[in-house]
């Protein structure tokens, strides 16, 4: 039998070092500028502290994560990449995409673009099947956690004002704001730029590229000028050959991988500094709160 | 090794000439046995089944796809008793119903398992009208008390009448609910068609809210004569008199100790002493917001003093009927709704689902997709049991301290996760003979550190901390006591049943994906208390590890990169028609999926044998005879998850 309260002791000498290691992690890098707390933390080497201030800090997100998609749009043509084929709303397991085909008023043939679509971020469940099923890679996940808003009630309240004022001083950067509702977007709310995935899911954009069959050199040159139309400083080339936008990166060259993650105007650039294990994704802006004064 | 255990490890004739045991006396303890190191798995129940077919001639009939089908409900209980006494089929691990309207029957259907030794389980099916008032059959709670709360719930879902269960109420839904909401005519609220995919969504899909379309009031019924505007409810009648008048009545054991004392420490109010103090009994509600129910769990108990005397619970809180949704669902549709069963632990819920479907498809999963099954499904136990262990801490009294440094601990996997798969704990991780997504060198690397590094030093911290804690010992040791017999009659699975010497693991039982393949140990100790659940949850958390480390040095080598989907990838699955029960060892017990096929696109039935729901059945006698403070650290130590206890 051991002594009473020896081992009470034995884990008050743990508290006491994890105490003390709290402030290991400060003492250390006192003095030097280290920007981002967060990627220190989250390497298993740390012994430290392990928490950061959430707002004023954030957690780098690795690149698979997903939150509510995002419809692709090809900066090269300006319009979606969407050909209406109804798989994601198929896969939806929660049914929370509606899709309205085109017809074509003369024949009434379908035409391979949508007319409307909806995602109803209220039902989605955030699973990526949309995007990891769909043919074209026209339906991507988004990393914006952050969509909500203040009142709760206008989730549905078409609320076409608000909505379009919110537009207009760029309260909803994030999902442009669909006619329908705050959390309801429809084709417009859903539409990003290609620049803007890239940006977020290199490596799976330099997949996309390579597989696509290459296409004349000549045709990368209208590219790079219609990419930086959409608000792009180009990407730093890597390789030889690696030109400017992201389309044109691919026929030029066999090497695809954008080497520094594109980065669009809107965002911040993202964090010099990446882990081993995560791509920090730039972050879109903050959404500022409506109905908060 | 005890002796005394009674199931052998492969299906032997000759336990057919043995007499069988008759009447209602339970089986004698296959108490203490340690886990065989390299069990016999019985690769089918054939020779069983022919067996109980030549005993009950005439009574027994094969069954199309699985199992036998038993002619005569009302002699249930007597092949259910030869094949637990005769065949040594010693647990009951599921019971469900599936309803054919179109025969106009509905067969309950059992998968009885051995314990420990294993093998594939013995389905036996019972089929009764459909119609309200001949839907009824006899109970088998006094063959199996772990039938209770599954019983109930098939009653609940399916409205089949389990004569003898003794407390046939409505378990998930609410007391005063009109209907059998598992059954095929039966419509939820805003129903929108059978089966999904929905044709409003494609190609004409314009927006809708569901709460539009069907205005609320459409979409309800109530009983007869009932008006939900001039109801006042009387706060649950039937629970609390269900407490009153049957002190101690344990189904099946009538005159079975309450409380054991192991260690000599806690040693409950004797009697007599109780009976000096005149103490008055009374019922007090714990839950369902209260701290120490691990979410919307409520625990009714009455009490005499401060001694629990009887204990029920109300379930159903967090009820969304999950199965019926899944039988709403596609095949496809499903993987991601099963992580919101057991949201600590959803990769080891996703692989019971896919371990099922493939096995009715037909599908092997290359080597590389089943070494990434074991590693994330091994990561995601050491995490579920990091979690456990901070909460039973919580419950015991040290309120958080211990609990975050161990969900630091967790976080570490769960970014991994994030990392790998794309969310923290929805993780959407498995195919039908695949995984989404391959782990990158660095996420390897991350892997490493984890497991070499990180992970044993933080397993050995937690040991330092706590195991030898005097507070802890006295509040662990001797509570919860719940012997090995009773634990295997209540179908009691998880480390609560290691803890009392039955090493039982379906991972070793009934074995799946390569762990055969590894070298690992099943933890078990004998004391069947609380401090027994801890101790074991920490050793299995080191034998993950060992997998973990062993999936990591040989992954490189044995597997190829990027293989990670056998056969096409696909979207529109149609499964061949057929039944299946699969079952994974979860970090919290046995799950079980049995699906039904018509080879459609929807599963036609899709069953979960919750662990942490049937666990709660053993619960009353744990806790009857310790203190109300025991209670919370006893229900700590199941480590449930409403989630998967309400379903």
């Amino acid at each position: 039998m051991a002594i009473i309260g020896a081992g009470i002791l034995k884990g008050l000498g743990v508290t006491m070092r994890h105490f003390v290691e709290t402030y290991i992690e400060d003492f250390k890098y006192m003095g030097f500028n280290v920007d981002s707390s967060a990627v220190r933390r989250q390497n298993p080497k740390n012994r430290g502290l392990a928490t950061i201030e959430y707002p004023k800090e954030k957690m780098p997100l690795p690149e698979n994560f997903r939150y509510v998609p995002f419809l692709v749009e090809d900066t090269s043509k300006e319009e979606e990449k969407c050909t209406s084929c109804g798989i994601c709303a198929k896969v939806c397991p929660p049914q929370c995409i509606w899709i309205e085909r085109t017809e074509d008023p003369v024949t009434k043939r379908p035409v391979p673009q949508p007319k409307q679509f909806f995602i109803d971020s209220t039902i989605c469940m955030n699973c990526g099947f949309c995007a990891e099923f769909c043919p074209f890679d026209a339906i991507k996940m988004d990393v914006n956690y952050e969509i909500s808003y203040y009142p709760a009630e206008d989730y549905k309240t078409a609320a076409a004002d608000a909505v379009a004022a919110s537009i207009q001083d760029n309260v909803l950067p994030v999902h442009g704001g669909g006619a329908v509702g705050r959390l309801i977007f429809d084709k417009t709310g859903l539409m990003k730029s290609d620049v803007y995935h890239a940006t977020i899911h290199p490596s799976d954009w330099a997949r996309e590229v390579a597989e696509r069959k290459p296409a004349p050199a000549a045709k990368a040159a209208p590219v790079a000028v219609a990419a930086p139309a959409a608000g792009l400083s180009a990407p730093k080339p890597a390789g030889p050959k690696m030109a400017g936008g992201p389309k044109m990166a691919a026929p030029a060259a066999g090497v695809v991988v954008p080497a520094a993650p594109i980065v669009s105007s809107e965002a911040p650039a993202p964090a010099v500094v990446s882990p081993p294990a995560q791509v920090p994704v730039t972050r879109p802006s903050k959404p500022k709160i409506v109905g908060h004064v | 090794m005890a002796a005394g255990a009674p199931a052998p490890a492969a299906p032997k004739p000759a336990v057919a000439a043995a007499s069988p045991v008759s009447g209602a006396k339970p089986p004698a303890a296959p108490a203490a046995v340690a886990a065989p190191a390299k069990p016999a798995v019985a690769a089918n129940t054939d020779a069983e089944m022919a067996d109980i077919t030549a005993k009950f001639e005439g009574l027994i009939s094969k069954a199309p796809y699985e199992g036998v089908f038993i002619n005569d409900p009302a002699r249930l209980v007597e092949v259910a008793t030869y094949v637990r006494d005769g065949l040594h089929f010693s647990m009951l691990s599921s019971i469900t119903a599936v309803d054919y309207p179109k025969d106009g029957v509905i067969e309950v259907v059992y998968h009885a398992t051995r314990v420990p030794s294993g093998g594939k389980p013995l389905c036996f099916k019972v089929r009764v009208p459909r119609e309200d008032g001949k839907c009824s059959m006899p109970s088998l709670c006094g063959v199996y008390p772990g039938a209770e709360f599954q019983e109930r719930e098939a009653y609940d879902l399916y409205g089949v009448r389990f004569e003898g269960n003794p407390d046939l109420r409505r378990i998930l839904m609410w007391e005063g609910f009109a209907g059998w909401p598992m059954r095929k005519d039966w419509k939820e609220a805003y129903f929108e068609g059978e089966t999904k995919p929905f044709e409003t969504r494609w190609p004409a899909g314009k927006h809708e809210l569901a709460e539009e379309r069907v205005p609320w009031q459409d979409n309800v019924t109530f009983p007869k004569d009932f008006d939900p505007f001039s109801y006042t409810s009387k706060p649950d009648g039937n629970i609390y008199e269900s407490m009153t008048g049957n002190r101690n009545s344990v189904q099946g054991f009538p005159d079975a100790p309450v409380v054991v004392d192991a260690n000599g420490m806690n040693q409950p109010q004797a009697d007599e002493f109780m009976d000096e103090l005149k103490t008055d009994e009374i019922i007090v509600n714990m839950g369902p917001q209260h701290p120490s129910t691990h979410g919307v769990l409520r625990m009714v108990v009455k009490l005499d003093g401060e001694t629990i005397t009887d204990l029920k619970l109300a379930l159903g809180y967090l009820h969304r009927n999950h199965e019926k949704i899944g039988e709403r669902n596609t095949w496809l549709h499903n993987i991601p709704y099963t992580d919101r069963l057991d949201y600590i632990c959803g990769l080891a819920n996703e692989w019971g689902y896919v371990l099922g479907v493939e096995r009715m498809m037909g599908i092997t999963p290359t080597p590389r997709v089943e070494y990434l099954r074991i590693l994330m499904a091994e990561l995601t136990r050491i995490e579920s049991h990091f979690w456990s262990i901070g909460f039973l801490l919580n419950d015991v009294g040290a309120f958080f301290t211990p609990a975050l440094y161990f969900i630091t601990e967790r976080d570490f996997i769960i970014d991994l996760f994030e990392s790998v798969a794309g969310s923290r704990l929805m993780c959407n991780y498995m195919r039908f003979g695949g995984v989404s997504r391959d782990f990158t060198e660095q996420q390897l690397q991350r892997a490493h550190e984890l497991a070499f590094e990180r992970l044993p030093r933080a397993i050995d911290e937690l040991d330092h901390f706590l195991t030898e804690n005097d507070i802890l010992k006295a509040r662990c040791i001797g509570v919860g006591y719940l012997p090995a017999d009773r634990s295997v009659a209540y179908s009691l699975t998880g480390p609560c049943l290691r803890a009392a010497g039955v090493g039982y693991d379906v991972r070793k039982a009934d074995p799946y994906g390569y762990y055969e393949r590894f070298d690992w140990d099943v933890p078990v100790r004998y004391n069947a208390d609380v401090y027994d659940r801890y101790l074991v949850r920490v050793q299995e958390m080191r034998e993950s590890l060992k997998i973990v480390q062993q999936v990591l040095q040989r992954m490189s080598k044995d597997t190829k990169v990027g293989d990670i989907q056998a056969g096409k990838k696909a979207y529109n699955h149609r499964v061949p028609a057929g039944q299946t029960y699969a079952r994974v060892e979860t970090p919290k017990g046995e799950l079980g999926f049995y699906l039904v096929s018509d080879g459609g696109q929807n599963p036609y039935r899709y069953h979960i044998r919750s662990s942490s729901f049937i666990n709660l059945n053993s619960l009353k006698e744990m806790t009857v005879g310790y203190k109300v403070a025991d209670s919370v650290v006893i229900l700590g130590s199941l480590d449930i998850v409403l989630g998967e206890v309400d379903r």
